[in-house]
């Protein structure tokens, strides 16, 4: 091998992993790999106006199309704005490398100029993260920070290269899959599911009377959303969906329950409170899903299948763990329940639950008070559905729109509704469509955010106009940062403590100084025009600010640490008072 | 499908709080001491003793960790220490026949050959060695579990320590009765 700089490697390196984009913003510790990137010229770089959105652009690519993302950012200030993005995609386990630069060797600990110990503040937000000290160790750290961020539950892994490294010429090879994998001893990411467990979990199934699929993003992660189909339909189990899961389990199908937990259908929090058996993949019990959790389907037997053994009985004790790849397991469940003839045992209680179902789902469909004068954001959420015929790609901040965009938004396919669940990071929806749409040109990307939402991340719709990235913008304006009122509302007796914005930009001028289209509408009439209007524009980023009803509440709601029983209706009414238990 | 009263409750399991003790086995890389400690610190759990030291691999080093815990945090915890991509294995000990030692040295106050004899006394039935001593002072080492450095600082402790230091524990899991153990 010639020799070549350290920065060369790096990029190198990352051609060697098919990387065919970066986002990132250049600095003094990162300069030689931004020079290298320059003279080598075959990766494509998107120039973020700050470094969490570039990061969050590529937890958006990430997220739309299943490959690593990539960001890259400067030592210091670069690398701390990195955070926010590198546990949002911890949370959510999005396979993403970060780069960052740092300062040289010589004068790591020393407080040099952009200095900050970034490996130390990643510890824990990381799958891990790497100090490069020899420019020998620089392509095979590389190597293993993809390997890491996407195999087994994939995860963020940062590497930091301090700038003498990047300056020094090497001979050294990019080394081989098989050097990577026998470098990390420690690290072995495939795991078979027990065949034994596989086999108690099959049973169980057929013996299930009221048995509900909960699915989460592990299931989208693994691509078994094919598998998920195959078994609800050979067993005709209802299924919910997570936040994370959805897209994993088509919500027009007949089975859907849509989402469960805090923001669920009434319809599907029923099911899984009176469920007898909750068949768990690629989910993690998180408290906005189950509530109180001494209360969460006090009736069933659970069955949880994902790739992570940490995962397994953190917060719920399982009956049956099966650690490993979800789609495999699936699979060599759906054979052993074939193997029994798919013979289910109790057919009558299976049909009684499936009417009892049914009757939930009639009984409380999400629903909201429609209106000619003002925009409801449900409305807005449908209408939007109606337009782009279910199809488009949706990103979201984080608030009361993000709850509406997952309730009135039905998704079809994986990878179709990106946010940030885990972390919950406001601003991330613009950042993070633009990284979609990148990833995704084929799409119609939309980016439903709020305006305080919006407003934390801002900046990258001028990275949008600057590279003519065609996302589409709407903003649900009802000026207040609306989920802290909403709880304020129901909880604090409606003292609205600093929840009020409405002192705010022109949300259409600032689009177009930016480079952007700028459309405003109030008018429920001519929403859908609008809509289209915007779907239609293909050669620029449109910013479309919709007017909302101000105090609409994002409901049903099981309020915070709450159970089921105590889910608030659309009606205003309690669930408690509309439901008895039912066991059979 | 019939009503019932109440509202029914799922079972959460409990675990007793009791000292844990964890060998692991980890990639003799910088970082991977600050990286468990941030795991169990994040737990809102303190390390009570923590020795770290070569295997008879070069690269392999092994971290012995007691530290006092909920049964079921700690299985949790074990489970997130394996998923760090430097642990090669990770252990709970606790419950497992093994053999544990730590290391004492314990300067005490000897102003007479009367305390002197004493101490020396007491050093030699616990197998302690004298390792310094001066006009007003003996300084002792004492190797053993921590029943037994327990049991000798009762001892001693009426004679006034002027300084005392230990190390972590170690331990390794005991082979002899392992046979009939369910691993």
């Amino acid at each position: 091998m010639e020799m070549r700089k350290g920065a060369d490697v790096v990029i190198e390196t990352l051609l060697k992993e098919g990387v065919d984009v970066i986002f990132g913003i250049p600095g003094g510790a990162n300069m030689e790999i931004y020079d290298a990137l320059y003279r080598i010229n075959k990766i494509k770089h998107i120039l973020a106006r700050h470094e969490q959105g570039a990061g969050h652009m590529a937890e958006g690519y990430a997220k739309a199309s299943g490959k690593v993302g990539v960001a890259l950012a400067t030592s210091g200030p670069g690398a701390t704005n990195l955070i926010t993005a590198i546990a949002d995609a911890y949370m959510d386990s999005v396979p993403v490398v970060f780069l960052t630069g740092q300062v040289p060797t010589f004068l790591i600990g020393n407080d040099a100029f952009q200095e900050v110990d970034i490996v130390g503040m990643t510890r824990p937000v990381t799958k891990h993260n790497f100090l490069v000290k020899r420019v020998e160790d620089l392509p095979l750290i590389i190597r293993q920070a993809f390997y890491i961020a996407k195999t087994g539950r994939p995860g963020p892994v940062l590497v930091d290269i301090p700038k003498d490294i990047t300056q020094t010429m090497t001979d050294v090879e990019i080394p081989s899959d098989e050097e990577v994998i026998n470098s990390l001893p420690g690290y072995k990411p495939h795991i078979e599911g027990n065949p034994q467990q596989i086999k108690r979990a099959a049973q169980l199934i057929l013996e299930a009377k009221r048995p509900v699929l909960y699915v989460g993003g592990g299931a989208v992660a693994a691509e078994a959303n094919a598998e998920i189909t195959e078994l609800a339909e050979l067993m005709k189990i209802p299924v919910t969906t997570t936040n994370m899961g959805k897209g994993a389990f088509d919500e027009r199908h007949p089975l859907s329950l849509r989402m469960l937990g805090m923001h669920g259908t009434y319809y599907a929090n029923m099911a899984v409170y009176h469920s007898d058996l909750l068949i768990a993949v690629g989910s993690r019990f998180d408290d906005r899903v189950t509530g109180k959790v001494d209360e969460f389907a006090p009736f069933a037997k659970i069955i949880h299948i994902d790739i992570d053994p940490a995962s397994i009985s953190k917060n719920i004790t399982v009956d049956v763990p099966i650690v490993g790849d979800i789609r495999s397991v699936l699979v060599r469940l759906i054979e052993e329940i074939k193997s029994k003839n798919s013979k289910i045992v109790h057919e009558e209680e299976r049909k009684s639950w499936l009417e009892q179902i049914d009757t939930w789902k009639k009984a409380y469909p999400l629903s909201y008070k429609p209106s000619d004068k003002v925009i409801k954001p449900q409305f807005l959420i449908e209408a939007l559905y109606d337009v782009t015929e279910g199809n488009a790609i949706i990103t979201t901040g984080v608030g009361q729109h993000q709850m509406w965009s997952a309730m009135f938004y039905k998704y079809s396919f994986p990878r179709q509704f990106i946010n940030s669940g885990g972390l919950g990071t406001m601003g991330f929806g613009l950042p993070a469509g633009i990284g979609a749409k990148v990833a995704r040109p084929d799409k119609d990307v939309f980016i439903i955010d709020g305006d305080g939402s919006f407003l934390m991340t801002m900046q990258e719709l001028v990275t949008a106009a600057h590279y003519n990235i065609p996302i589409k913008v709407i903003i649900l304006n009802n000026a207040y940062y609306g989920m802290v009122r909403q709880w304020q509302e129901l909880f604090y007796n409606k003292r609205y403590s600093e929840v009020d914005l409405s002192f705010q930009p022109d949300f259409v001028k600032l689009a177009e100084a930016c480079g952007a289209v700028g459309i405003r509408t109030d008018n429920p009439k001519e929403l859908k025009d609008v809509l289209l209007k915007a779907k239609n524009i293909e050669d620029k980023p449109v910013l479309v600010e919709v007017i909302v009803d101000r105090e609409e509440n994002c409901l049903p709601m099981v309020p915070a640490g709450k159970s089921y029983k105590d889910m608030l209706l659309s009606d205003g009414k309690n669930v408690e008072a509309e439901t008895m238990y039912l066991v059979g | 499908m019939e009503a019932v009263n109440g509202r029914p409750k799922r079972e959460i399991k409990k675990g007793e709080t009791r000292k844990h003790i964890i060998s692991i086995l980890v990639n003799n890389e910088f970082g991977v001491l600050a990286r468990i400690a941030t795991l169990i610190a994040g737990k809102g759990y303190n390390i009570e003793s923590l020795s770290v030291g070569e295997t008879s691999e070069a690269n392999l080093s092994r971290i012995t960790i007691e530290v006092k815990g909920d049964d079921i945090v700690i299985d949790q915890m074990i489970k997130q220490l394996r998923r760090l991509i430097d642990t090669v294995k990770v252990r709970d000990l606790t419950d497992v026949p093994r053999v544990e030692r730590e290391l004492m040295l314990i300067k005490l106050h000897a102003p007479s050959h009367k305390e002197r004899d004493e101490i020396l006394r007491i050093a030699q039935i616990f197998r302690g060695k004298v390792v310094d001593i001066s006009q007003d002072s003996i300084m002792i080492e004492l190797t053993g579990d921590s029943e037994k450095i327990k049991a000798f600082l009762n001892l001693v402790r009426p004679f006034g320590i002027k300084e005392m230091a230990t190390t972590g524990k170690i331990t390794l899991k005991r082979e002899s009765v392992l046979e009939e153990m369910q691993d």
